[in-house]
């Protein structure tokens, strides 16, 4: 379903530009409001639809397969941690679902220049960061031997 | 300023990472945990946060051993690939990302990737033997966040059109392209370079060819460049002609694993009848007693749907009516779509397709080219320094076979089922050794010269300048006889490669006479893009992604012609050649392109495996 811009809600904001990965998001030099320039490079991907804070993206089913009357919208909330989907079928029918998006606070990663930095000799050994310790396993990183590699037919 | 009065932004950087996917976003961690005083940058041409395969999330991590609960071993999954792709991958780069790959899940998880778990063992939730479910609407940002956290600079809305090479000193030197945004010419210069630039859609003709041409498998956004850019500067590339056709929900192209794997569901034909086990017999006759593995491979499944369909007996049909009477099940079937492929939810919504009461229809895909799923297209990488065979190795471990040039994930070739948490892992490798690369042999910062520099913003700006020029010769529209559009050349590419390359107008059947005919469009259609034409920067994308995929899809094509068999039947088929042949192919192909004479080097290059 390619987007569409609602005319009334859409403030020209620009985060639906700054985001869509096909950049097919453009804002309207007249209007100036957004619209999908490239309908059909969209991939229904809802990256902007998540990123309006206006709600004034929605998405229409592709005109070729998709019957009209139908809608999918989406309620991503960062702070909760969590993505809410409301489901229309064209009859009417609906469905509601609720996912976790997140389990940490945002930003809160650490990068890996805060870690202790690593020592000359694990150059030249083939664990990478935070290995052998993140595996969780006994015995260090599993190794093959040159010889079990051979040529032929299995 | 520039030609033209444009501004060339230039940038030095260490280390280059070109394309902030799965793979780049893992590269760009390694790079700094490994290369603390180390310059390194990150360009990405949509928006890091976003971007890639993985921008509307994924519902689940299809490569994870479970090394800690004894679930799996490397090994193990080396051969399932090894199964699944009928005898061909390279079994010592597969080894490499499974045995680290865990290691990257559990960062995921510590990150704040939500995990789901079995609640009677506590262990993370298995939708099947290497797939793990997660909530994963927010993978992409939260691998972006810690990239950012790494990278030195990331620069998004910069698309990449060239490398550089040093050509005193025959190495990489860094690369060129365009913001998108301002137009600024950017030269990137760089002592290695990692490319993660993702796979290829819009290669074949996509079955929709409307509005909906954008509904693809693989993202739209995915175009190649991690092929094209590899190729342009003479690196090998590897099982080009092993593109892959997906069986999924009609339309909307919504994954099925979580389907079969973890809600049961099966398939039948339009009369309700089990047929897989049918074809059999005939399969065998094509290649032997590969039908006998276990899991059978994906593309002999596949052939045996065609099959059924081509014998009037479709459509096939995901039996879904039986699980989704369990609520849980239905949940999960519903947030699968909305998790990773939400088109798929709306293809339903719209043609009331409730899967409790009505069995969906399956279709197969057009093909594509990518090295990360069920196939393993790529650049021929050097393998891991412990213990990869002589043959398999010239250096450091993903180096492609131009020095300092690296890669991961979708760019590299004979890793197939590596998918996301594996393209993490590989660029993760790929960038401690490109640390490695710099410290002990990249130190000086490699030269370009000038003139290659001038002479490529030239070619990058041209099409501006080509519709600048044609477009005053017409009233309006676009249809010029001076130039063509990205669009313009886009379908005329797909057109070739569904007609000639086994694409799904032929039921992916092609022969050395047609692919010899495919080339000699192809050539017409290289002649023609110098006289491609855009009429702003977003067009300038477009055309310059066109470039990337028609040098992608001539290798596709001279691959395909070289290996006289078919391997993958369900992928596609040589007509001339209809039978797997283990004397004669069972072995990698290999391709190099020289761009001085424009002409394909092909060779063989062995096939070693984990014998014990
Ligand atoms: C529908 C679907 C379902 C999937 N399901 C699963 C699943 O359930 N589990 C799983 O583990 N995996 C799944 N995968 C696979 C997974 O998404 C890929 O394996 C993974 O994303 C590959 O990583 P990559 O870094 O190679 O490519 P990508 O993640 O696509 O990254 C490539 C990056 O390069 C950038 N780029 C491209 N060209 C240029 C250029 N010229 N200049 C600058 N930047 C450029 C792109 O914008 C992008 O950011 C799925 C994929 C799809 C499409
Ligand atoms: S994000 Fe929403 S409000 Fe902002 S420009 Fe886009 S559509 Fe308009
Ligand atoms: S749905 Fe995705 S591809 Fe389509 S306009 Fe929005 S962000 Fe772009």
């Amino acid at each position: 379903m390619p987007t569409f811009v609602y005319m009334t809600r859409c403030d020209g904001c620009g985060h639906c530009v700054d985001i869509c990965p096909s950049d097919i998001m453009h804002i309207d030099k007249t209007y100036r409001r957004a619209l999908n320039i490239e309908p059909n490079m969209c991939w229904e991907c809802y990256s902007c639809v998540k990123a309006c804070p206006m709600q004034a993206i929605d998405c229409r089913g592709y005109a070729d397969f998709a019957p009209l009357g139908h809608s999918v919208r989406a309620l991503r909330e960062e702070k909760k941690g969590t993505i809410a989907w409301k489901i229309r079928f064209r009859d009417g029918r609906e469905k509601n679902f609720l996912s976790p998006i997140r389990t940490t606070p945002w930003g809160t990663i650490k990068g890996p220049a805060e870690y202790a930095a690593p020592r000359a000799e694990d150059f030249n050994r083939q664990e990478l960061a935070h290995e052998p310790d993140s595996l969780k396993i006994e015995g260090g990183l599993p190794a093959l031997r040159r010889e079990q590699l051979k040529q032929g037919v299995v | 300023m520039g030609l033209f009065g444009r501004k060339t932004v230039t940038v030095d950087a260490d280390i280059l990472v070109i394309g902030g996917g799965m793979a780049g976003t893992g590269a760009t961690y390694e790079s700094r945990y490994w290369g603390r005083d180390l310059k390194i940058v990150c360009v990405e041409k949509a928006n890091i946060e976003r971007s890639g395969a993985v921008a509307q999330g994924l519902y689940a991590i299809n490569c994870y051993m479970g090394m800690q609960w004894g679930e799996n071993q490397p090994e193990d999954h080396v051969r399932y690939a090894r199964n699944d792709l009928m005898g061909l991958v390279r079994e010592d780069l597969g080894y490499d990302i499974a045995r680290h790959v865990d290691g990257t899940v559990h960062k995921f998880e510590e990150w704040g990737l939500p995990m789901m778990r079995d609640p009677k063992t506590g262990r993370y939730q298995r939708e099947g033997k290497w797939q793990i479910m997660i909530h994963g609407e927010s993978y992409k940002p939260i691998v972006a966040e810690a990239a950012r956290k790494a990278a030195s600079e990331v620069h998004n809305r910069i698309m990449v059109t060239h490398l550089l090479m040093d050509q005193k000193a025959k190495r990489v030197a860094g690369a060129v392209g365009f913001n998108v945004r301002t137009g600024d010419y950017c030269v990137f210069r760089a002592k290695a370079v990692i490319v993660c630039a993702g796979g290829a859609s819009h290669i074949f003709k996509p079955r929709s060819v409307g509005e909906g041409m954008g509904r693809t498998w693989y993202a739209p956004w995915s175009s190649a460049s991690a092929y094209a850019l590899p190729i342009q500067v003479g690196a090998k590339m590897m099982q080009m002609e092993n593109r892959i056709v997906l069986a999924r929900f009609k339309d909307g192209y919504g994954p099925v694993g979580a389907y079969f794997l973890h809600l049961k569901t099966y398939t039948q034909n339009g009369y309700g009848e089990e047929y897989e086990s049918k074809w059999k017999e005939h399969t065998r006759a094509l290649v032997g007693d590969y039908i006998d593995h276990h899991p059978t491979p994906t593309c002999l499944r596949n052939h045996a749907f065609l099959q059924e369909v081509a014998a009037g007996r479709g459509p096939i049909r995901m039996v879904t009516t039986e699980a989704f009477q369990d609520p849980h099940k239905e949940t999960v079937g519903w947030e699968n779509f909305l998790g990773m492929t939400i088109g798929q939810a709306v293809v339903w919504a719209s043609q009331n397709i409730d899967p409790k009461y009505i069995n969906p229809e399956l279709t197969t895909s057009e093909p594509y080219v990518m090295g990360s799923h069920a196939t393993c297209s790529g650049a021929w990488a050097s393998g891991p320094e412990d213990y990869a065979p002589s043959d398999y190795q010239w250096g450091y471990n993903r180096m492609m076979t131009v020095d300092g040039l690296f890669g991961a994930g979708d760019t590299i070739g004979g890793t197939a089922h590596k998918f996301s948490s594996g393209s993490f892992t590989e660029g993760r490798i790929a960038a401690k050794a490109a640390v490695r690369y710099v410290m002990e042999k990249g130190k000086a910062q490699p030269e370009v010269s000038d003139e290659e520099v001038r002479e490529l913003e030239r070619t990058i700006f041209q099409p501006l300048e080509t519709y600048r020029v044609g477009r005053n010769e017409i009233v309006a529209g676009t249809v010029s006889p001076s130039y063509i559009l990205p669009l313009h050349g886009l379908q005329r590419l797909e057109k070739i490669m569904d007609e000639y390359a086994g694409g799904i107008s032929t039921n992916y059947m092609t022969n050395d006479k047609l692919l010899n005919r495919g080339l000699e469009l192809l050539k017409m259609l290289k002649e023609d893009m110098r006289q491609i034409g855009a009429e702003d920067l977003h067009q300038l994308q477009r055309a310059w992604e066109l470039q990337h995929r028609l040098l992608a899809s001539e290798s596709v094509t001279r691959h395909t012609l070289y290996r006289e068999e078919t391997r993958w039947p369900g992928y596609y088929y040589r007509g001339d050649f209809m039978k797997l042949d283990d004397e004669k192919w069972h072995c990698f192909t290999l391709s190099r392109y020289d761009r001085k004479t424009g002409e394909w080097t092909m060779e063989k290059a062995p096939v070693y495996h984990i014998v014990d």
